[in-house]
């Protein structure tokens, strides 16, 4: 074993089927991509060399700028949600309901399997107004309120996206970070416990800086996954009234594709990489820091 | 890597320079229609899914009247979402896999871009060349050029009008006459506000009904070359006159014309309140008519007629001005156009319009049998063969971009999201930089 893995050129060997493919399908898409974003044009009309004119663009394009504040704030908002709600999950199974938690976590979990776009026209219906009210408005009806346009207006629309996200997800990050929480030893919880740590305390200085990577990991799972959003807003919105519930990735495509210039949508593309990259990179940072303190 | 020797790590990176310098000679090498021209094997048409109308009809010949030409390539459906046809056929004609026959041109620039690239068939010389140029109506063809750029590249499988289909019983109950001026309609709507119906039935989430009132007011008061000024740029949206047509469609909606959540009431919601009668009118093309003579009309196709969209006084536009269009038309591909292909063509032109008509459909091929139309299907048939003047509507002339912002942005005019001036400052900027 140890003479065909010590042997470098059967390293070699070994990996270059896997390393072409990988190759072929993630890189060379992603070069020919950035090298697009030197051009302009479609695979119908053809390509022009424009220079930087697709950067000068992007800086000064409100379209963009507008769809990348929503990004932030989708993803913060809802990786702030994912995570403390997922945390919160995590800790009822772990001290409330130990044995009985195989239910409940299925139950929650439940919804992490449901096709995105079956969960937004799910949505669609619950929070409908026209042409009849939906649950959301005929409860708001009956409570006295009145019915409201949800998805007419873009900051009633951001809430119902947040909802369904979270709603849909929540079940994952609590069981991710039950997992974690498991490695928690007993015995640290036992001595704690009979030095007078309770409820709060004990969360606050025990179980979180112990269950702080799997933390960390969650973050990281999320902001990925949020900065990304795409289909579930494709769904449920479409982009929303005007392009108010427009992220990053739904304006790419749009320009890509629906607009035919395959040029800015890759310069656009180049933003969001960025964007992960700097996410990505500071939360390594300061997940490093940590460890070595 | 410390580990790696440095000859690796050169090797590495030398292959990496190699990948971005072929992607960079890839990318500018690209491009340009796709060739290949095989015959095809079957008489392939990929149409929109929410097309429903043309399939019976060309199944129906498939079985009748061109049996032959079915024969030698069978007939053969595949359908796509409209929302996405557009970019699948441009990828289509890049790769030089276009079916014989597919439906394209929803947004006549999309259109007119395919006709640029030559992937067309040039249906002038070709129904010439087949004899049969002559059976399609005159009018469908001009209103094709008008919208794809000058040439008859697609075939107008629809041909419609578009105006205000009313509930003639909900009118004589309230004494109200078919409205003839702009001031004549907005008292009727305010009448049936305050009797607790829903004036005009227009969808938000579409965006496109909306946007109709609007451009069809524009030509009646600023005459019919209005939105081809704006095309050419000779005029922009937001020129005063312009503003002051946006103002007075957002006004209908302040008022609570529109009723309450216009923004989220899609197509079928809409078609809803006007067949079941808690709205009074409905501004709609022709196409309705499917739904108006079928079994889910409540109201009854007897209880409903259609009046053209009034004149505004003083507007250099006149009521006799329809708008109207060849819905999503279909086209022929220039690289699979074999033999068997020409021939179903040429059956096509001659039977078309006549099995359309048998099944209730008015379309822009050429008719020579009298059908039994149900008494509103006659009077649009009539009204198209009496038309002297077309004009089209509010995206008709625009790129992607602006269509798109055009029609997610209405319902927010219309709930005063934004102002007249927004809406139309940004609709112009979309057409300025698409």
């Amino acid at each position: 074993m140890k003479a065909v893995l010590g042997d470098r050129k059967a390293i070699i060997l070994l990996l270059t089927p896997a390393l072409l493919v990988y190759t072929l399908i993630m890189l060379a898409p992603v070069l020919w991509s950035l090298g697009l974003t030197f051009f302009t044009g479609n695979p119908l009309m053809g390509f022009e060399f424009n220079g930087i004119d697709n950067f000068t663009r992007l800086f000064s394009d409100a379209a963009v700028w507008d769809a990348f504040w929503f990004t932030v704030r989708y993803a913060v908002l809802v990786t702030l949600l994912q995570v403390v709600l997922g945390y919160g999950l995590a800790l009822l199974y772990n001290f409330v309901l130990r044995k009985s938690s195989v239910v409940v976590r299925t139950l929650v979990f439940f919804p992490v399997v449901l096709p995105t776009v079956a969960v937004s026209l799910l949505y669609q219906k619950v929070f409908q107004s026209a042409p009849e009210d939906g649950l959301v408005n005929e409860l708001l009806v009956n409570v006295g309120l009145g019915s409201v346009d949800w998805l007419g207006a873009g900051g009633t629309a951001f809430v119902v996206i947040v909802i369904m996200d979270v709603w849909r997800s929540v079940g994952f990050y609590g069981i991710l970070i039950f997992s974690g929480l498991l490695d928690i030893p007993d015995e640290v919880i036992e001595s704690s416990r009979l030095d007078g740590a309770s409820g709060f305390r004990l969360i606050r200085h025990i179980i979180i800086p112990m269950s702080l990577p799997i933390l960390f990991a969650s973050i990281i799972f999320s902001i990925n996954g949020t900065i990304k959003v795409f289909d579930s807003v494709f769904a449920l919105t479409g982009g929303g009234p005007g392009s108010s519930t427009t992220p990053l990735t739904l304006y790419m495509y749009r320009t890509a594709f629906q607009y035919s210039d395959y040029g800015y949508g890759s310069t656009i593309a180049l933003l969001l990489t960025m964007m992960c990259l700097v996410v990505t990179l500071f939360i390594f940072r300061s997940s490093r820091r940590d460890v070595t303190a | 890597m410390s580990t790696a020797s440095p000859r690796l790590r050169k090797a590495l990176l030398g292959s990496f320079a190699i990948i971005g310098a072929t992607a960079f000679t890839l990318v500018g090498c690209s491009g340009g229609g796709g060739g290949g021209t095989s015959a095809p094997e079957s008489f392939e048409f990929l149409k929109n899914s929410e097309n429903t109308t043309t399939q019976p009809v060309l199944d129906a010949l498939a079985s009748g009247a061109c049996a032959t030409q079915n024969e030698a390539l069978p007939l053969e459906f595949s359908s796509m979402p409209q929302a996405e046809l557009d970019s699948q056929i441009q990828l289509l004609a890049s790769q030089g896999g276009l079916p014989p026959v597919f439906s394209a041109g929803g947004n006549p620039a999309e259109g007119a871009k395919l006709a640029d690239a030559d992937v067309l068939v040039d249906f002038d010389s070709a129904l010439t060349d087949l004899g049969v140029r002559d059976k399609i109506a005159p009018g469908a063809v001009s209103t094709i050029e008008k919208l794809y750029g000058g040439g008859f590249n697609f075939l107008p499988f629809q041909y419609n009008i578009e105006g205000i289909w009313y509930n003639t019983q909900i009118f004589e109950e309230n004494g109200w006459e078919v409205p003839e001026t702009w001031d004549e309609l907005l008292t009727i709507a305010d009448e049936a506000k305050a009797a607790g119906l829903t004036p005009l039935s227009a969808s938000g989430e579409q965006g496109w009904p909306i946007t109709r009132l609007l451009s069809t007011y524009i030509f009646r008061t600023l005459g019919p070359d209005a939105m081809q000024k704006v095309a050419d740029g000779e005029a922009k949206l937001t020129d005063p006159e312009y503003v002051e047509a946006a103002a007075a469609i957002a006004d209908l909606g302040a008022k609570g014309y529109f009723g309450d959540n216009v923004t989220s009431l899609d197509i079928d919601g809409s078609y809803n309140l006007f067949l079941t009668g808690q709205s009074p009118m409905i501004y709609m093309g022709s196409w309705i008519l499917g739904n108006i003579n079928s079994e889910d009309n409540q109201v009854g196709a007897e209880n409903m007629s259609f009046f053209p969209f009034p004149a505004v006084e003083g507007g250099a536009g006149s009521i006799d001005q329809y708008p109207s269009n060849v819905g999503l038309p279909a086209t022929f591909s220039k690289a699979a156009y074999s033999d068997d292909v020409s021939s179903w063509l040429g059956c096509i032109a001659e039977n078309y319009g006549n099995e359309a008509l048998e099944q209730g459909q008015i379309t822009g091929f050429v008719t020579d049998v009298d059908a039994d139309l149900p008494e509103i299907s006659q009077k649009v048939a009539d009204t198209i063969a009496e038309s002297t003047d077309s004009v089209l509507w509010f995206e008709a002339l625009f790129p992607a971009k602006a269509s798109q912002i055009s029609s997610t942005s209405a319902a927010l005019l219309v709930t005063g999201q934004l102002t007249p001036e927004q809406f139309m400052t940004t609709v112009q900027d979309a057409i300025d930089n698409p």
